[in-house]
Order: structure tokens, then C-alpha cells, then sequence
């Protein structure tokens, strides 16, 4: 069950007190394009990319709390769940489909991945990465599963079913035969780290990782 | 059930005269020029249509909203009624700063096809013999409705629908409407509706038919020229749908097991329970408001209402490129159109890659909640058409928010 996500997304805010993850995901979004937001909560990222992008924008969300709130502010979001429901598009129907900090609390991660990629001619999708250090850190000095700002539930009540990191996201990729077309990691203050550094460097310090993917041509 | 027959007899000759000249609205006229061509391959002209009108059209004709009925509704939408003296049915989301805001729409309600209120229906007079048609009137269809109704936009001079909006048999139209004109229809927003008419639904309306037609004033559809008025069974009709329109937990809040003005039971057939009286109440003056062919009319033409079927049997294909946007609203207590139905419109509308917003609301207040106080409804609705109205481009009529 894709649960609603709200509560697991950093609140890290710019300035302009948009969410820098957000931001960071609506510059990969071309102008005017066709997206489906899968797991869109109360909006906000769609609503940032009608304002900023022009874009042509529908969502999915599974809190019926979050998808009243949206149809209220105008927005065009159906109740559904990613897991079952993503099925009934047909393909190519948009232009981007994205998954933001969703994608561990899928039941079929990599079904959702390729229905993302059917559907849309690009994905994009932000995970909170569990390779990073403080995440490592607890479960091997203290001998618990890790408790984050980013993932802060408690291993019994969480929504989270499959955590992975960003060598593992990579992997997968490669696996489904998907195309990474840009990579971004963002540390602990919603900051992207240094581009250039090494897919290591990433997996050891960055809290969430964002990805645009697209089909292997 | 003390249906007083003298009161019963000025109700359904009353009914006659407003069929044919009804009260409160304006009257479309289509002579032999113009005849409505039936799904049942006949052709009906002369014929009629009654509406209201409500706010102004504005000069670039972009704001009409049209209002679809549901089965015992009518064009009084949002003026007393002249026959019941009640408010228009649907006041709590039309008017002033409402939802569907009189002073920025246009707003047009007709009463549909088949009905009794004005619009052509088997109370008016057919033109042939000078009596009311009773069953010689031809059996109509949900696209009928609507078929008609597109005649009188065209009467009226207008060519694009800002939006379509209504709840139960009004959703049914709405839905035809997006199928049938998808490019007159720029928003639609059909309420606690399906685009079939379930088994169990067919059922409870042959109920309801068997009951009228069980009636022995009923004379096979000929009361107006006997004499007699099958008001027992319209009542017991309207009493057993009425059930369907409430939730168990609506009756039991309203009514529970509660007495009507006595202590204790009567060990007789009285109406002992509130919920016996009430519903009483419904039938007896439902009689004095409805005519019982329409009633049958009406009925057939839900049970008839396939959108796939028309389509091929892929629902996806009567919404195939549709450039309306859509808003779909179910209600989680409504059993007569429940949820999934919503779902199965939501889930055409994605495959036919089509713009839509689909919120279910929580109340126990049954499938009847679409014409009641449900704030998160008005909420909705007014998201929905401002966002349109943003991209049509609208040019408010007025100021307020």
C-alpha cells in the first residue's frame, strides 16, 4: 500500500519556502510538459509546477484527506494507489511521472518503476537513501533500526516495506534496462552534494537521492 | 395510507395542465421542422422543453453552466417551487457566492425528456389525439435527454458549455453529455453516478414500476382519460426508491426505533415507527407533485443507460480524446451508486488519457447526500470550476472570491 508520504518528506525550505527537493525535482520537469505526480499528498509539487512550468498536471494520491485538498484547490487528483492503479494508464500518456519519497513504501518497487517508464517517457523519483552514513551508523553501533529526520518511524509502524540505497536504486536500474539520464544527491541540509564525486562518495553522504530516468533506446 | 382522493384528483389534473403549461419557467417549442430523433428509431415532433434560467450569459457566451436533474427532480433548481412552495433543490450549492456562483454563471436547467413538468413527457397532450400520450408516448433514453437538451442550447445560442453538473440520473447525463459533444462540454462534473445502471438498481425500478402498475387506477396507463389516478402505487413507489436514496445509518439517526406520537406499539398495521410515517409521508406527496407514467418513463430510461455499450463495450471509447476535464464525487454511505461505480468512470477517464479529479466524500447520509449541507462537496466543487474557469479564461462577473 503506497501510504500517504506527506509526513516522510524533509522540510527543508529555500528562501522562497518552496522545498528544495521539490525544487530541485520541478528544474528536471521541461515547460509545459504532461506529469502525472504519483503520491502528490496535498499538492504542493504540482502546484509549484503549474506555477513555475505550465505544466499539464495530474496526480494519484492515497489519503482521501490529501486528494479533497487537491481537487479543492483545483488541481487534477484522483484517489488511487500506485501499486494497483497506475496499471489502467495507458502508454505514453505524459511526458513525466513522478514518484517523490514513495518509492520504499511501494509493495512492487520495480513494477511501479517499469509502469512509471510505460506510462511516461521519463521518471523521475527521490528516495531517502539507506546507505547513508547515519543510517549505517546506528544500525551498527547501536544495534537498532535507524531512526532518521528523513525516515522517522519506528520499524513496527512504518510505511517504509522496501528501503534501499542509491547502489542499489543504480542497480536496479541497470537491471530493468532503464536509462539514468541525471543523478542528484542531496545531503542532510537538502543540499545537492559535488557532482562530480564518485557513486560511493553518494551512497555514504547523501540523505535522498533524486533521479531522471528514461527507456534505453 | 390516507391518500385523500378528491386532493389526489386536482393533483393529477393539475399535473396534466403543468405538463403542458408549466408554471415559473420558459418554454422551448420545436415544431415539425425540428423533430427529435429517438434511440427507439421514432421520430417526436411537436415537442417541448420547460427551463429556468439563472444569472447572466456573458457576451462571448463562456459561462453557461447547465444543470442535470435527477429522476424526480425538475428545472426548479434554484427558485420555489411552484408546486411543493419549497426552496430549489439544489439552493445549498447555486446562488450568490455559492459554489456554482449565479453572479459568474450562467446557469440552465431543463427538465428532462420524459418528465412532467413541462418538458414533453407521456402527461402532455399528444398532438394527434388532443389527450395526454400515456403509454403511446415512445420509450426514451438517457442520450434522448440529452439529445434534447442540445437542441435547446442550440435555441439559445449556445454553442460551448462552461460546465455540466449533476448528481445521480443528472450524472448520467452529465457523462452522456462529455460522450455525445465532448467538444461543447469543457468541464463536466457528474455526482454519485455510474455509467451503467447496476442489476440491483434495474431491480428496485421494476419494483417501483410493478407497484404503479399493479395499481388497478392505474387502467394500463389510460388514468388521465379514465378518471382514476394510481396514487397508491406511485407512493408505494416513491416510499421503497426513497429507502435507496438513504443509508442504515441516516434512517437509524434520523428515526431509530423511535414511536410516532404514541408510547408503545399498537399491535396493529399503523404507522407506529417515525420511519413508517415518514416514509408515508414521502409517497403521499411525491402523488401530488409526480405523474406515474413519467415515472415509468424515467425509470426505463436509467435502466437502459450503457456508456460502454455504446462504446463497443469499452467504456475507454466513448471518452476516446475527450478534451473535457473532468471531476468525479462519489459518497462512501451511497449504496445505490457506490464507490467502484465512480471508480470505473475514473479508471475509463485515465485509460482515455483525460484531465480528471476524483474525490469521495465521507458522510452517512447515503446517496442523497449530493443534494444536502456537505461542506467538503461545496469545497470541491468550487476548487474544480475555479481551476477551470482559470483555463477557459473566464472573465468573472464579479470581483468576489
Amino acid at each position: 500500500m503506497l501510504m500517504s508520504n506527506r509526513k516522510l518528506k524533509p522540510q527543508v525550505r529555500n528562501g522562497s519556502d518552496a522545498r528544495v527537493d521539490l525544487m530541485l525535482v520541478s528544474d528536471m520537469v521541461e515547460r509545459g510538459a504532461k506529469v502525472l505526480d504519483v503520491g502528490c499528498g496535498d499538492g504542493e509539487l504540482l502546484q509549484i509546477l503549474a506555477d513555475t512550468r505550465n505544466v499539464d498536471g495530474r496526480g494519484i494520491e492515497l489519503s482521501r484527506e490529501g486528494v479533497n485538498e487537491c481537487v479543492a484547490k483545483g488541481l487534477a487528483v484522483i484517489q488511487g494507489d500506485a501499486d494497483t492503479d497506475l496499471a489502467d494508464y495507458p502508454d505514453d500518456a505524459f511526458d513525466y511521472v513522478i514518484l517523490s519519497q514513495t518509492l520504499q513504501a511501494t509493495r512492487q518497487p520495480r513494477v511501479v518503476l517499469e509502469h512509471m517508464l510505460r506510462i511516461g517517457r521519463h521518471a523521475i523519483i527521490s528516495f531517502p537513501n539507506f546507505g547513508h552514513w547515519t543510517v549505517r551508523m546506528q544500525l551498527m553501533f547501536q544495534g537498532h533500526m535507524p531512526q532518521t529526520d528523513i525516515l522517522p518511524y519506528s520499524w513496527y509502524d512504518t510505511p517504509n516495506i522496501h528501503h534501499c540505497t542509491i547502489k542499489d536504486f543504480v542497480q536496479l536500474c541497470q537491471t530493468v534496462g532503464i536509462s539514468i539520464d541525471k543523478a542528484v544527491a542531496l545531503n542532510a541540509w537538502g543540499s545537492p552534494l559535488r557532482l562530480n564525486a564518485p557513486w560511493w562518495f553518494w551512497n555514504m553522504f547523501g540523505e535522498q537521492g533524486v533521479f531522471l530516468l528514461s527507456r534505453k533506446s | 395510507m390516507n391518500v385523500n382522493p378528491n386532493q389526489a384528483d386536482l393533483a393529477r389534473d393539475q399535473i396534466v395542465r403543468d405538463a403542458d403549461n408549466p408554471r415559473d419557467s420558459n418554454i422551448a417549442r420545436f415544431g415539425a421542422d425540428k423533430p427529435l430523433t429517438l434511440d427507439a428509431g421514432v421520430e417526436l415532433s411537436p415537442f417541448q422543453i420547460a427551463y429556468t434560467t439563472y444569472g447572466t450569459l456573458n457576451a462571448d457566451r463562456s459561462n453557461a453552466v447547465l444543470i442535470c436533474h435527477a429522476l424526480t427532480g425538475d428545472q426548479h433548481v434554484n427558485n420555489v417551487h411552484p408546486v411543493t412552495k419549497k426552496n430549489g433543490w439544489w439552493e445549498t450549492l447555486i446562488g450568490p457566492g455559492k459554489p456554482i456562483d449565479t453572479e459568474r454563471y450562467f446557469i440552465v436547467c431543463a427538465n428532462v425528456l420524459g418528465g412532467c413538468m413541462g418538458t414533453t413527457g407521456p402527461a402532455s397532450t399528444n398532438p394527434a389525439t388532443g389527450k395526454p400520450w400515456g403509454l403511446d408516448f415512445p420509450v426514451i433514453t438517457i442520450r434522448d435527454m440529452v439529445r434534447a437538451q442540445a437542441m435547446l442550447l442550440d435555441h439559445l445560442g449556445i454553442e460551448t458549455l462552461f460546465a455540466v453538473i449533476g448528481g445521480s440520473m443528472g450524472g448520467m447525463q452529465v457523462l452522456q453529455w462529455a460522450a455525445s459533444y465532448p467538444d461543447r462540454v469543457f468541464a463536466a462534473l457528474p455526482i454519485a453516478t455510474a455509467t451503467r445502471h447496476s442489476a440491483q438498481n434495474i431491480a428496485f425500478h421494476e419494483v417501483g414500476r410493478q407497484a404503479i402498475m399493479a395499481d388497478p387506477e392505474w387502467k394500463g396507463g389510460r388514468y388521465h382519460l379514465e378518471g382514476t389516478n394510481p396514487r397508491r402505487g406511485l407512493a408505494v413507489a416513491r416510499m421503497g426508491a426513497h429507502i435507496t436514496y438513504l443509508s442504515d445509518a441516516a434512517l437509524h439517526r434520523k428515526f431509530g426505533r423511535n414511536f410516532q406520537d404514541r408510547e408503545k406499539a399498537t399491535f396493529s398495521f399503523d404507522a407506529d415507527f417515525q420511519v413508517e410515517s415518514y416514509l408515508r409521508h414521502q409517497g403521499i406527496s411525491f402523488v401530488e407533485r409526480f405523474d406515474a407514467n413519467s415515472y415509468l418513463y424515467l425509470t426505463r430510461a436509467m435502466d437502459y443507460f450503457d456508456l460502454a455499450a455504446d462504446a463497443g463495450g469499452i467504456l475507454a471509447n466513448a471518452f476516446r480524446d475527450t478534451p473535457t476535464r473532468f471531476c468525479v464525487i462519489s459518497f462512501t454511505s451511497d449504496w445505490l451508486f457506490p464507490t467502484p461505480e465512480s471508480r470505473a468512470i475514473v479508471h475509463a477517464l485515465n485509460a482515455a488519457k483525460a484531465r480528471v479529479s476524483f474525490a469521495e466524500i465521507v458522510t452517512d447520509k447515503g446517496h442523497d447526500a449530493f443534494l444536502l449541507d456537505e461542506p467538503e462537496m461545496f469545497a470541491i466543487v468550487r476548487g474544480f470550476l475555479d481551476g477551470a474557469g482559470k483555463a477557459r479564461g473566464l472573465p468573472w462577473l464579479s470581483a468576489k472570491k
